[in-house]
């Protein structure tokens, strides 16, 4: 089975967006695995992968139901190229090292949150039970990249150094999160979506009261020309699907 | 007390099957051995994340995704009480992982095999798990109190995985006959390996003896090894694939199985360095660690400075 992605359904659309955002990221997190700063650190971090992969699948497998046969979360998951992933760019950005990882997640869960919390509010039943199920996962995910982002901005000269390379780095990802694309905002209209325009002063709020404490100087806001969401990524993805894929491609169609 | 009178003490508490905990007296030398079997442990959890953490990002569905990242998560879990139950003994973690990083502690040599393949996820959880059930399950009656607790949950643990394993190996040996091949190879590659992590034959075993005695160990190395075999070679054939060695048979007289003879040169260059991944697992362990320095001084540097903080508060 290979499936050509055309699906226009601008909820099957917004799912994936929803589901692409927590898979990449949770892949890249379980690059970690085993080389984490401290052993608690890792466990830390897979965790969050974890937590990730299984909300990803909650998305996908609402998806494959609105879509029929013969999808699946893993058709979705696995099959997709990268101009059909609609994920934000400023997941797929690479670890590097420890800070640039904390301040990706910092930047993502500083949105995650306040956007699960509209989520739990949606007008569809389906997606209001996943954000309440995510939610408390990721309440944790924020206080951890908070704190960890708090610590090194205000550690030593060496880590408040790192981080703020690495949050200069990232930020020009960081609006993504807030700027609807057309499927989206269709689904904003029907009460489906999360209006993005009313979450994201508490976004802005909690990043600057978070980089403040940490010492760490917030960059002057870049406008974003990338467009993730409607499938147009980094460099990076292809590599991302290249080994989150390479079974499934490699022999199309077993059970695993 | 004469130390003689203290170490009739200790022994006849072990005879009584007493825990030994934390503060009470124990020799030098039990002390010493119940830290390097321990630390060895701890050090084989994290080592051992490597290998599987290797397929985390290949894992051919999301489901086995997470159960993969779940069971590499609770080994992890399972280091982190182990380096806790080995401070009890009044080392630190950080010693213990010098002692891993300048080679001077070992770990499972299992883990100085490379997982080429998916099936090898399958492989290890049945056989390599497998074999550490056989190992751990006698230590959670070991005579030191927090070694004998962190063994229980780490066997409650260990035992689902080794279910996962098979259950992996299982889907593969009833998938097309490519998937069926995979689980064979993985099979072939990691059989003898198993065998070997119960270690040396009794007769080489240098600590087999004294062990015994203070019930840190239950089974000689050749009886749990035996155990395995018995308890593997009918999963085995349920799965349909075929444990790699001719000189496998029942025998009836012993009421075991008789396997073929070990690659003991084979277990003494591994555990020596030279096996195919002993480089690569120490500069990944060597590797962390260091690019960790920075980020685990910073959360020092912070915590002093929120202390100092409260202080000024205080005062």
């Amino acid at each position: 089975m290979n499936l050509e992605f055309e699906s226009q359904d601008p909820l099957v659309q917004y799912c994936l967006l929803l589901a692409d955002n927590v898979l990449i990221l949770g892949q890249r997190l379980g690059e970690w695995c085993g080389h984490g700063p401290t052993l608690e650190q890792d466990i830390a971090l897979t965790n969050f992968a974890l937590d990730f992969v299984g909300q990803s699948r909650l998305y996908y497998q609402y998806a494959a139901e609105v879509l029929g046969n013969p999808h699946s979360e893993d058709s979705l998951a696995f099959l997709r190229d990268v101009p059909a992933y609609n994920n934000i760019q400023l997941v797929e950005q690479s670890n590097r090292d420890f800070a640039q990882t904390i301040i990706r997640q910092f930047l993502f869960d500083s949105w995650h949150y306040y956007f699960l919390e509209q989520l739990q509010h949606s007008g569809d039943e389906r997606l209001s039970a996943i954000a309440a199920k995510s939610i408390k996962e990721v309440a944790y995910h924020l206080r951890f990249s908070s704190e960890w982002t708090i610590r090194l901005g205000d550690g030593t000269e060496e880590s408040h150094k790192k981080m703020q390379a690495a949050l200069n780095r990232l930020w020009v990802f960081s609006q993504e999160s807030l700027n609807p694309a057309d499927y989206e905002s269709e689904l904003i209209s029907k009460g489906i979506a999360v209006d993005l325009a009313q979450i994201s002063a508490k976004v802005a709020q909690k990043r600057k009261a978070i980089f403040e404490e940490a010492t760490l100087n917030m960059p002057e806001l870049i406008p974003f020309f990338g467009n993730g969401k409607k499938g147009l990524h980094t460099e990076h993805l292809g590599f991302i699907l290249t080994e989150l894929q390479y079974m499934q491609r490699a022999y199309p169609g077993l059970q695993w | 007390m004469r130390t003689t009178h203290l170490e009739d003490n200790f022994q006849q508490k072990i005879d009584a099957e007493e825990r030994i905990e934390p503060k009470d007296w124990m020799p030098e030398t039990y002390r010493k051995t119940l830290i390097r079997q321990i630390s060895q442990h701890a050090h084989s959890e994290i080592v051992g994340m490597l290998p599987e953490g290797n397929w985390i990002t290949r894992a051919p569905t999301l489901r086995r995704k997470a159960a993969l990242l779940a069971k590499v998560q609770d080994e992890a879990g399972h280091g982190l009480y182990l380096y806790c139950a080995a401070e009890t003994l009044g080392v630190s973690r950080d010693t213990l992982l010098d002692e891993l990083h300048t080679g001077k502690a070992k770990y499972s040599s299992i883990f100085n095999y490379p997982t080429i393949a998916w099936a090898d996820m399958g492989a290890i959880g049945w056989l390599v798990d497998g074999a550490a059930i056989m190992n751990q399950v006698p230590l959670c009656r070991a005579s030191y109190g927090p070694y004998a607790r962190a063994m229980v949950r780490i066997c409650k643990e260990e035992s689902f995985h080794q279910r996962q394993g098979f259950e992996i190996m299982l889907t593969l040996s009833k998938g097309t006959p490519t998937q069926k091949a995979m689980a064979q190879d993985a099979l072939n590659r990691w059989w003898w390996p198993s065998l070997m992590m119960f270690g040396p034959n009794d007769a080489e075993s240098q600590h087999t003896e004294q062990s015994v005695r203070w019930k840190i160990k239950r089974f000689t190395n050749d009886e749990l090894r035996q155990k395995f075999v018995d308890a593997t070679v009918p999963q085995a054939e349920i799965l349909g694939i075929t444990i790699p060695d001719p000189d496998l048979k029942w025998n009836e007289e012993r009421g075991h199985y008789d396997f073929g003879a070990i690659n003991w040169d084979e277990f003494w260059q591994v555990v020596k360095g030279n096996g195919p991944c002993n480089q690569e697992r120490m500069e990944a362990r060597i590797k962390a660690h260091e690019d960790g320095e920075w980020v685990r001084e910073a959360a020092m540097a912070y915590a002093n400075k929120q202390s100092q903080k409260l202080t000024e508060q205080v005062a």
